[in-house]
């Protein structure tokens, strides 16, 4: 458990490897990535071995930093937070996996990558507000350089675009907090400090002060109508950043709001609770809607994402604490299952095929070409539909029953989401992999095509099994991951929170 | 009052040191320099200004903490010795930037002019008393001047030291006028005597005038709007070493003089921009010209092509934000201003000295010009990230550390209830802003490939590198560890 802290450790030192072997050669820098992600992926999984749950944060460090304002380097971990980091472990490796085939600059790259993953450790194990805003920059900057350098369609304007969506949501959480250091007199910008002179704030205080937070933090995690940056940042990415963003960067939005924003402020998050469901479900059919009609392959995905981010919003939203459990799995889950369906339609086919046109992609019988990407699509389809098996299902379920505890309406129009995300999964899956209706003489592929796509390689069959068995065994177990997060909710910060939002 | 001579030459060791300096530079360049090639020479000059320079700051540390010289002529407190330092260190990066960079005549008389500028820096830091300020400023404003035409061989550089002239003089001449009203008003040239004489008075016509006057000649030298209009040009026109010097140092000193004239001589006439009721008085004036500044620079750095007159018009935006800082340095102390300006400073040094580099290595005005830089220097391309980003504010380098203290102070004095409160909520919001246009110089730097006509190497030289390689480091030590300067000014 101690040893969380090496997570972060690590991938910074990692960065700075990769970027010095990337100098020699680009196998080492390769290899130098994965070895530290899944470095970091082994003291985290090893720190979730010896977890044990309780109420509340246990303290992993806790220094000084910087005294003249009360600044304290504290990190800390409870279950929310330990699923989170074992969840970018994986995504950070199988990310790496996915990126095998970099082949410009790729010291570069996964220095980038690292120092990316580095920060987003950072912040889901920060204790203190400063220290968790300052990691949540350092994830900023690798991003823009990922997907201007290495990204592909309109790469420079969908980069910078989510770049300064994600700095001005990050400036909105910065004047909140310095609004409300500033307003407590104390000098500490401990979460728990906070929190208690926040209490005694007026009303109208706390409702000024959640609305920036959250809003800038809900920037990141795809809230409508500021969603607009993830499917271009998305589409743009290079697939391993696809696989990042979507996976992993949109949860630390998530993170920002239930961690630092509805404690914090939890008079605050009573007056706006019902703007945030209604946004959140909005959102989850809008751009289920979206992703209905979507030409590019990748589009539909990158709206998918914003869709079911909404899931994770409406249960931060409904307050209630099987929902609020329920939005933690569903990081989890729809982490792990958007890396996967990113890493099949950017990695497995586009690097292929060259195009991610579904009415290009129809022409082509991929189930054929491409049997292991195409099954692992359909899984990871299943998955994202929220089928039974998998980790989508116990997520969404019990974001639903809490939802419809608090509000049954809420939940009644979420279902109606479900059924869209059904909807748009299987059209992809259908027009991408499964192409028109063949009569046997057309079944057969012309030979040449057979040849002209390389076999999928090995480190792409790693990635996708890590990642569908993970899925699988959340869906099998969701107990395993639930038994870590509903104690964190006991906690006196998030019982402030919960209790403040019931409605 | 005493007057002890001994004590005053005690606290000038370091202008001593700098003049001698300078001195010893002429000459020897007088003398054996001339036979030499002119690549020796600015190493020569440049190595003794450098050597000048620790002597300085070896005795600005020395000179300690001992309060008001020489009957309140100086004051050497806490924030004359780090202020002294700080100038001191930018005025040395920058003379070692030079080495193989500067491609000027007379290389032994350009030394020597930023040793004279880095003179009045210094006596701007512990300066406390009108004719003092006055001789300061000057002395430190006509070098930059000469600084800004250096180059005689381009028409922009003489345009530019021009145009910075005529601004600075009548900057100098309103302020003159104020100094005078001010002793006309109250009797003294002393700050401390200054307010306590306009502790009893109350406020007149004759007293507004004077503030203005002081005003627009502080607005002038802090570059802000409106008084800016000369900072683009300058920055533009300038060699890339002058306009390091212009824009980091002097801004340093320039800022540490006004809040002494402003909080220690001033005080009383302040005013409140705490609350929305306010009080009328120096504050609200300089809540309107940082208002100003911060969305004039940033919103007009977006529409700059030329990387110089985008890094001005970010200066004025950064002005805006260091006008926060003084006028929250009653509650804070100056702790938070001097961390901004010192490290402000030393990012644009480095920008400024990648500029520097890569014009001396075949031109930079465009911002296109930096194309490629990743491939041609990946040095200089790794250290421009490091000195962007910082400028930008993104930790965990100095730069976010300093505007996070800046908006914190300014916020803690009374929260929202005041516009102090809302203008640091608006810088907060404008860095946003300001990220685009430091990522469009990233992006050419470190994305955009070359133009195939440029994509020569640039050979950097050993004593640039070793200099950007080590503000960068600064850079990052001081953004991570930031009580190494704040532990200054704890009281």
């Amino acid at each position: 458990m101690t040893a969380l802290p090496w997570t972060i450790y690590l991938s910074f030192a990692g960065a700075g490897l990769a970027l010095v072997a990337g100098l020699r050669s680009a196998a080492a820098a390769r290899w130098v990535a994965l070895v530290t992600a899944v470095a970091s992926f082994a003291v985290a999984l090893a720190a979730a071995a010896g977890f044990e749950p309780t109420r509340g944060l246990q303290t992993l460090v806790d220094l000084r930093w910087i005294p003249e304002f009360g600044i304290r380097y504290h990190l800390a971990a409870d279950g929310i937070s330990l699923t989170l980091v074992v969840l970018t472990g994986l995504a950070a490796t199988a990310g790496i996996l996915f990126s095998w085939n970099i082949r410009e600059r790729t010291g570069e790259f996964f220095a980038l990558f690292l120092a990316l993953i580095g920060g987003v450790y950072g912040v889901f194990l920060s204790a203190d507000a400063f220290l968790l805003f300052v990691f949540y920059e350092i994830a900023i900057v690798p991003k823009y350089f990922l997907i201007a350098k290495w990204g592909s369609t309109n790469r420079e304007y969908a980069a910078m675009k989510l770049v300064l969506y994600s700095f001005a949501g990050s400036a909105l959480v910065l004047a909140g907090l310095i609004w409300a250091y500033a307003v407590t007199g104390r000098n500490s910008f401990a979460l728990d400090e906070l929190a208690r002179a926040a209490a005694t704030f007026p009303p109208g205080q706390q409702v000024g002060m959640f609305a920036l937070v959250f809003l800038g933090f809900a920037v990141l995690a795809g809230m409508f109508p500021f969603h607009t940056w993830a499917p271009t940042g998305h589409v743009a990415a290079p697939t391993a950043a696809s696989m990042l963003l979507a996976g992993v960067v949109m949860k630390l939005g998530a993170y920002g709001c239930l961690r630092v924003a509805m404690p914090l402020f939890p008079e605050g998050f009573a007056f706006w609770q019902s703007t945030i469901a209604w946004l959140a479900i909005i959102g989850i059919i809008y751009a289920g809607l979206v992703a209905l009609v979507q030409e590019d392959f990748k589009f539909v995905i990158g709206y998918s994402s914003v869709s079911h981010m909404g899931f994770v919003l409406l249960g931060l939203g409904s307050a209630h604490p099987q929902a609020v459990s329920g939005a933690v799995l569903q990081m989890f889950s729809h982490g792990v299952i958007a890396g996967l369906l990113f890493a099949v339609v950017g990695r497995m086919v586009y690097d292929r095929t060259h195009t991610r046109r579904l009415a290009d992609l129809r022409a082509l019988p991929l189930h054929r070409l491409m049997p292991f990407a195409a099954l692992t699509f359909v899984l990871a389809g299943l998955a994202s539909m929220g089928m039974p098996g998998f980790s989508g299902f116990p997520a969404e379920l019990t974001i639903l029953i809490g939802t419809w505890k608090v509000a049954p309406w809420w939940a009644v129009f979420a279902a109606a989401g479900v059924l869209v995300a059904a909807a748009f999964t299987l059209r992809a899956i259908q027009v991408a992999f499964f192409g028109p209706d063949e009569s046997p003489a057309a079944a057969a592929p012309p030979p040449d095509l057979c040849d002209a796509y390389p076999a999928i390689t090995w480190p792409e069959r790693a990635g996708a099994l890590l990642l569908i068995g993970a899925t699988v065994y959340v869906g099998l177990k969701p107990d395993s991951l639930l038994s870590w997060i509903t104690p964190a909710l006991q906690s006196p910060l998030m019982q402030a929170a919960l209790k403040g939002g019931a409605p | 009052m005493t007057l002890s001579f001994p004590q005053l030459l005690h606290a000038l060791l370091p202008e001593a040191s700098l003049v001698l300096g300078a001195l010893i530079v002429l000459a020897v360049d007088l003398t054996i320099g001339r036979t030499q090639s002119p690549v020796r020479r600015i190493r020569a000059a440049a190595t003794l200004g450098l050597l000048a320079v620790t002597m300085a700051a070896w005795h600005a540390i020395n000179a300690g903490a001992e309060g008001s010289v020489f009957g309140g002529v100086l004051v050497l407190d806490s924030l004359t010795m780090a202020t002294r330092t700080g100038v001191l260190l930018l005025s040395g990066l920058t003379l070692a930037l030079l080495p193989g960079v500067l491609r000027l005549p007379h290389p032994a008389e350009y030394v020597a002019t930023i040793l004279f500028a880095t003179t009045g820096f210094t006596l701007m830091a512990a300066a406390q008393q009108l004719l003092v300020a006055f001789a300061a400023l000057e002395l430190a404003s006509l070098s930059l001047y000469v600084l800004a035409g250096f180059d005689k061989t381009r028409r922009e550089s003489a345009e530019a030291a021009l145009k910075y002239f005529l601004f600075g003089g009548i900057a100098a001449a309103f302020l003159l006028f104020g100094f005078s009203l001010l002793y006309g008003l109250t009797g003294s040239i002393d700050f401390m005597v200054i307010a306590e004489q306009l502790q009893v008075q109350r406020a007149t016509p004759l007293l507004v005038v004077a503030l203005v006057m002081v005003l627009v000649a502080f607005g002038f030298k802090a570059a802000a709007a409106p008084f800016h209009l000369w900072a683009p040009d300058a920055y533009q026109g300038a060699p890339p070493s002058s306009a390091a010097l212009i824009a980091s140092a002097s801004k340093l000193a320039g800022f540490v003089l006004f809040l002494r004239l402003f909080w220690h001589g001033l005080g009383p006439a302040a005013g409140s921009v705490s609350t929305f009721q306010g009080a009328p008085g120096w504050l609200p004036a300089v809540a309107i010209l940082a208002g100003a500044s911060m969305l004039l620079g940033n919103l007009a750095a977006l529409a700059q092509w030329n990387v110089r007159r985008l890094l001005a018009y970010s200066a004025i935006a950064h002005a805006g934000s260091l006008l926060l800082g003084v006028m929250a340095a009653r509650v804070s102390g100056p702790g938070p201003l001097f961390y901004y300006a010192a490290t402000y400073g030393l990012a644009t040094v480095g920008a400024f000295g990648v500029i520097a580099v890569v014009d001396a290595a075949g031109g930079c005005h465009k911002i296109s010009d930096l194309a490629g830089l990743q491939r041609r220097s990946p040095l200089l391309a790794g250290c421009l990230l490091f000195f962007i980003l910082s400028l930008a504010g993104i930790p965990p380098l100095a730069g976010f550390f300093g505007k996070f203290a800046v908006f914190a102070a300014a916020l803690r004095i009374n929260g929202l209830a005041g516009p102090l409160g809302w203008l640091a909520i608006l810088a907060i919001l404008l860095s946003a802003v300001a990220l685009y246009y430091y990522l469009v110089i990233l992006k050419q730097a470190l994305v955009t490939p070359a133009e195939p006509a440029q994509t020569r190497r640039i050979a950097v030289p050993r004593a640039a590198g070793v200099t950007l390689v080590l503000i960068a480091l600064f850079l990052l030590l001081t953004g991570l560890f930031p009580s190494l300067i704040l532990r200054l000014f704890r009281s």
